[in-house]
């Protein structure tokens, strides 16, 4: 238990541009005869400047057209750690996930796993369209490195799982899409190793397919097994990863608390998130708004935001003409998702013509660690005056507190409510029921 | 395998032969499902199934009859035609059908090999094993035939099986070897050059002739004899007739020289691949 199930030390991977990959034969004998003869290479004609990865470029190999697709990429796994490989399109996941999977060798370093591999990358790997369902689910279990007697103590679960019974002696050539999917999702789905390497492109398929794929991997993971997953999904990630990994450039950042790898893919690094939005020329929705009042600045001012402490925004807002009994709000959301809800409180001093800075609080203990987006509203009991929905992202990071009663699960959503206990007797007069709750069963606060 | 003690390290590959032998093992009930779907899949859905594996030989055997013994007058060391062309063809089948395949192996199966590890050296092996039960059962079809000429007709007394009969599995690992030797060689040129894809059957059309199943090697002057053991499947095949039909002009040396050869294939074709086995998919 002390050492960790995965160990991953400066894994470098170099690729070869052109040259190589795109010759044929006779490319690489008049290469070799150029040589022979001392001459220059008859296919290097290209400049310094034709090259299609600049020397200077920060991931260039030690030769021309070399790239290094990994550099030095270093963290360990430790037993039942669901780690989240996340990181922009050719920052190096799937070189990463090729090497985790011993598709491909790495050009330096060294990985050691401690358990069973199983890796995922695609479902139903090796089927062949001849063989019917029970063969296919024999030749693909081995082939995703089951033996044969293990598929045999797992083939009723594997079949009843697929719901393709009435077929399974059927070439699978005359399945429909949605039987063969399913039957391959049944084998992966069975596999039992300690660690499982899984890309997100799995999940393909119909929403029900994907949530039962979903849904398999966080049974795989409650399980205590130690999970790799590859996702560009930032909900899925968010929903069952328990750290991550966050490549870019073919660098990786390790140990990171899912928010703020999350808050990283998102181009909000923690330490300079742009805090500041300019509103005036964010579209309206609703162009009968008017312009008599308008937003013109949003800021995040609280930086940054830990789940304890108030979430503060500055608002700058440009009124034309004064108005009374006002209501300021924000709307605050998930990423992708409808608004989780809406603070709402009325503007007091109401505005004076010109230019207003607000500042409007969220109380701290009621959203749980993760991404969100905030929108902002001014209206009165008539008509809104100006609105623009969830557009500024901001990151709400885990507090800084070893108490266990904080603790949240990542399946348990976003929003802590408050609530208080009091504890009734049958045997109690009556007096002194409710309590004042002590702060502890508050919550956080 | 036990989860306490299982250690997998994964790293650049050094040295000469990196195979990985026990993971070979582990994975052969995968080796056998391969053997199993080449088999299925070839003749699901034919008539006449397996039997193509007989039909195959016969029609050729037929064929040379025709036109090698009756039309150009070839001769076959004063063997009937057909057992003697059966039996230059037994073999050479195995190793016509299994190098081929070998050669192309990484290409055919490259969705393969780009989603998921196995060891690599399973689909190979596969091949050859898969190959092994077509051999298995034309080499019944080729002891019919063999018995009804021996004991059925004139011409077959000049037939005089010997004791090297019990030799025969050599002469089959013998091929098995060639073919993945010279097999390995072709996948691993062929991941990274397709040119040599389309030269493959050129290659065994030519590579037959040179194999001495149409003529006998006695038809060569005794002094380049000693040259053609430079293609190893000379001994295969004329090894074959000399047990079965007691003729053949090989000697010692050439058949020492066809071995040593043989392992020297063998040794570097499987060398190369394990070279490669592990980062081909980077530009296949």
């Amino acid at each position: 238990m002390s050492r960790p199930i995965i160990e991953v030390r400066n894994v470098s991977k170099l690729y070869r541009l052109g040259s190589i990959g795109a010759g044929t034969f006779q490319d690489a004998l008049k290469r070799r005869w150029a040589l022979l003869l001392g001459r220059e290479d008859p296919l290097k004609r290209v400049g310094e400047k034709d090259l299609m990865i600049p020397p200077d470029h920060p991931q260039a190999g030690p030769e021309p057209n070399t790239f290094w697709a990994l550099k030095d990429v270093t963290f360990d796994v430790r037993e039942g750690e669901v780690l989240g490989i996340i990181g922009k399109n050719g920052a190096g996941k799937s070189t990463l996930l090729k090497i985790l999977s011993r598709i491909t060798e790495p050009t330096e370093g060294r990985i050691v796993m401690r358990g069973r591999v199983a890796s995922l990358l695609e479902v139903g790997t090796g089927f062949h369209p001849d063989l019917t369902g029970r063969e296919n689910i024999y030749l693909n279990g081995a082939i995703l490195g089951m033996r044969t007697r293990e598929i045999d103590a797992r083939f009723d679960d594997i079949v009843e799982f697929s719901e393709v019974e009435r077929f399974i002696d059927t070439p699978v050539k005359r399945y429909s899409s949605g039987m063969y999917v399913r039957l391959a999702f049944a084998v992966a789905a069975h596999l039992d190793p300690e660690i499982l390497v899984v890309d997100e492109v799995l999940a393909v398929g119909d929403a029900e397919f994907q949530k039962k794929c979903l849904g398999k991997m966080q049974d795989v993971a409650a399980s205590g097994r130690t999970v790799l997953f590859v996702s560009h999904n930032m909900n899925t990630v968010r929903s069952f990863c328990t750290q991550c990994v966050f490549i870019e450039a073919g660098r990786a950042i390790a140990g990171l608390p899912v928010p703020s790898a999350i808050a990283r893919y998102m181009g909000l690094s923690p330490e300079h998130a742009a805090t500041s939005v300019d509103m005036s020329t964010l579209p309206r929705s609703f162009s009968a708004l008017g312009d008599s009042i308008r937003f013109i600045r949003a800021e995040l001012l609280s930086h940054p935001v830990r789940e304890t402490e108030d979430i503060c925004f500055g608002l700058t807002v440009n009124a034309s003409e004064s108005v009374p009994g006002l209501l300021l709000g924000a709307y605050i959301g998930v990423p992708g998702q409808r608004c989780l809800g809406v603070a709402q409180t009325e503007l007091p001093a109401g505005l004076r013509v010109g230019e207003n800075y607000l500042r409007l609080t969220i109380r701290g203990g009621q959203l749980a660690s993760g991404e969100y987006v905030a929108g902002f509203f001014i209206r009165d009991c008539f008509r809104d005056y100006d609105y623009v929905r969830e557009f500024m992202p901001f990151v709400v990071e885990p507090a800084v507190t070893e108490d266990w009663t904080s603790y949240w699960h990542p399946s348990w959503g976003s929003v802590r409510f408050a609530c208080q206990v009091s504890t009734a007797h049958t045997d109690d007069t009556g007096a002194g029921r409710s309590a004042a709750p002590s702060p502890e069963a508050r919550g956080l606060r | 395998m036990p989860a306490a003690n299982y250690e997998l390290v994964i790293e650049p590959a050094r040295g000469w032969l990196n195979i990985r032998w026990r993971e070979l093992l582990h994975y052969r009930d995968l080796t056998l499902l391969l053997v199993r779907r080449d088999f299925v899949s070839k003749y699901r859905q034919t008539v006449l199934g397996t039997a193509w594996f007989v039909i195959q030989p016969l029609l050729t055997t037929l064929v040379f009859t025709v036109i090698f013994g009756n039309v150009a007058q070839l001769g076959t060391d004063g063997m009937p035609h057909v057992p003697f062309y059966l039996a230059g063809l037994l073999l050479w089948s195995y190793f016509a059908q299994s190098l081929p395949a070998i050669g192309s192996c990484l290409i055919v199966n490259s969705n393969l090999f780009t989603k998921v590890y196995f060891p690599r050296l399973v689909v190979p092996l596969s091949i050859i094993l898969s190959n092994l039960i077509a051999l298995g059962l034309q080499f019944v079809t080729f002891l019919a035939f063999w018995a009804y000429y021996r004991f059925g007709t004139e011409a077959g007394g000049a037939m005089q099986a010997n004791w090297t009969v019990l030799l025969f599995p050599l002469l089959v690992l013998q091929t098995a070897m060639i073919a993945a030797g010279v097999g390995l060689w072709l996948a691993v040129i062929t991941s990274q050059y397709r040119d040599l894809q389309h030269l493959i059957p050129f290659i065994v059309q030519i590579w037959m002739y040179a194999s001495f199943i149409i003529v006998p090697l006695s038809e060569v002057p005794e002094r380049f004899r000693l040259w053609t053991a430079l293609n190893p499947m000379v001994a295969v095949v004329e090894g074959t007739r000399y047990a079965f039909l007691g003729k053949a002009a090989l000697t010692p040396l050439h058949v020492g020289v066809s071995a040593a050869l043989t392992l020297a294939v063998f040794a570097t074709g499987l060398a190369a691949f394990g070279r490669i086995e592990r980062k081909f998919v980077d530009y296949i």
